[in-house]
């Protein structure tokens, strides 16, 4: 019982020590205190949704020359290299075969126009993207506010794992210095470097001061941009009055772009 | 103890050497570079941040506006003062500091510096390359 006591005494002393920690290290936050931390906000014109999503009817397309004005209003602003070797080629937004686009829905025999239309295709900013969970770096990443799959290129490496995750091949890597191969420079937008994968960003740039993405733009009305998640959008009328398909859906990565057939 | 001399000689031929860059640079430090403001960064007469805050932290501030911009989606940036920015290299820091080769270029090759971020970014005084 002699020692209980000691231990107690102990115990009480390093307690009452403990106590007074605090207020010293508050006297010392407070000395090397810093000023009233900046803050961070979104724009007042940023457009907000759970999840962009886009519909493309595909029956207001009729030729390639049809896809042109579009494609070429995303590669202007965004700074997209030309390169004549097919295994350099950077794409954003290009035009496909719906057997191409669509190798998983056979049929032997298609109908005409299926078979002679061109499908814009681009990334699908999946709702379950395969190539975020490959990014070893997370430099491209779902983004929780607003479901654009995007990309930090200044934290890509180049591993090109991404590439091989994504099933639809809307990923590109600069194997060479992209800037001396874009037709005219916009300055406003980066350039990307040589060693990174590119991709479609949804416009998050536009998105964020208030207008719609450049395609959508550029297609008259072809192209159709909204909030999956509400109810009201033009996305969802569009899906509820349509049938639309997804490209490889039973992959399980929820495309957000759908397409009228 | 018969090397004493050449030990001790072969010692003072190492020291002079090893201190070679030292006294061969004696006197010769090159001075600050002088930054030099644009007629627009002057007239602002502050930056998004006290001068002083700048020159230390301006690499840690772009940080952190890029992760807000590309991964919060937050583009405006509030200073201390309450003073509101659009967060923008191209569009706010190089309109102001549009002359890169004398405010940027000098001071980080004085610092041996080579920040990689004209490698994306455009340098907006050169229009087109």
């Amino acid at each position: 019982m002699e020692d209980s006591r000691r231990h107690f005494l102990k115990l009480a002393g390093i307690s009452a020590l403990g106590l007074t920690a605090k207020p010293v290290l508050d006297a010392f936050a407070k000395e090397h205190g810093k000023a009233p931390a900046p803050e961070f906000e979104e724009g007042p014109k940023a457009l907000k949704a759970m999840q962009w999503a886009m519909v493309i009817d595909t029956r207001r397309f009729k030729s390639d020359a049809d896809l042109q004005p579009i494609i070429d209003a995303c590669d202007k602003i965004h700074n997209i290299p030309v390169f004549e070797n097919k295994r350099h080629e950077i794409k954003w937004i290009w035009d496909e075969e719906y057997e191409h686009a669509f190798p998983t829905n056979p049929n032997k025999f298609l109908t005409e126009r299926l078979k002679d239309t061109p499908f814009l295709v681009l990334c699908n900013h999946c709702e379950n993207p395969p190539c975020v969970r490959a990014c070893p770096t997370q430099a491209t990443f779902k983004r929780k506010s607003d479901g654009i799959v995007l990309m930090d290129y200044h934290r890509c490496i180049g591993c090109r794992f991404c590439m091989a995750a994504c099933p639809f091949g809307s990923r590109s890597f600069n194997f060479r210095d992209p800037r001396p191969f874009i037709p005219k420079i916009t300055m406003q937008y980066p350039t990307r470097m040589k060693g990174v994968v590119e991709k479609c960003n949804f416009c998050a740039e536009r998105l964020a001061v208030g207008k719609l993405p450049a395609c959508v733009e550029a297609s008259k009305g072809a192209l159709v941009f909204g909030d999956l998640y509400d109810p009201k959008s033009e996305v969802r009328k569009l899906l509820k009055a349509n049938y639309t398909i997804r490209r490889k859906q039973e992959l399980g990565t929820e495309p957000a772009v759908y397409y009228i057939v | 103890m018969k090397d004493r001399t050449l030990i001790i000689t072969g010692l003072i031929i190492f020291i002079a050497l090893v201190a070679f860059p030292f006294w061969y640079n004696m006197g010769k430090a090159s001075p600050q570079p002088d930054l030099v403001l644009t007629a627009k960064a002057k007239a602002a007469g502050a930056c998004v941040m006290p001068t002083a805050y700048m020159r230390a932290n301006h690499m840690h501030l772009l940080d952190a506006w890029r992760n807000s911009v590309v991964r919060d989606a937050k583009r405006v940036f509030v200073n201390p003062q309450g003073k509101t920015f659009n967060i923008s290299l191209t569009k706010t820091c190089l309109d102001c500091h549009s002359n890169k080769a004398e405010f940027c270029d000098r001071c980080h090759d004085y610092a041996s510096a080579s920040p990689y971020c004209w490698d994306c970014h455009l340098d907006q005084s050169k229009e087109n390359k």
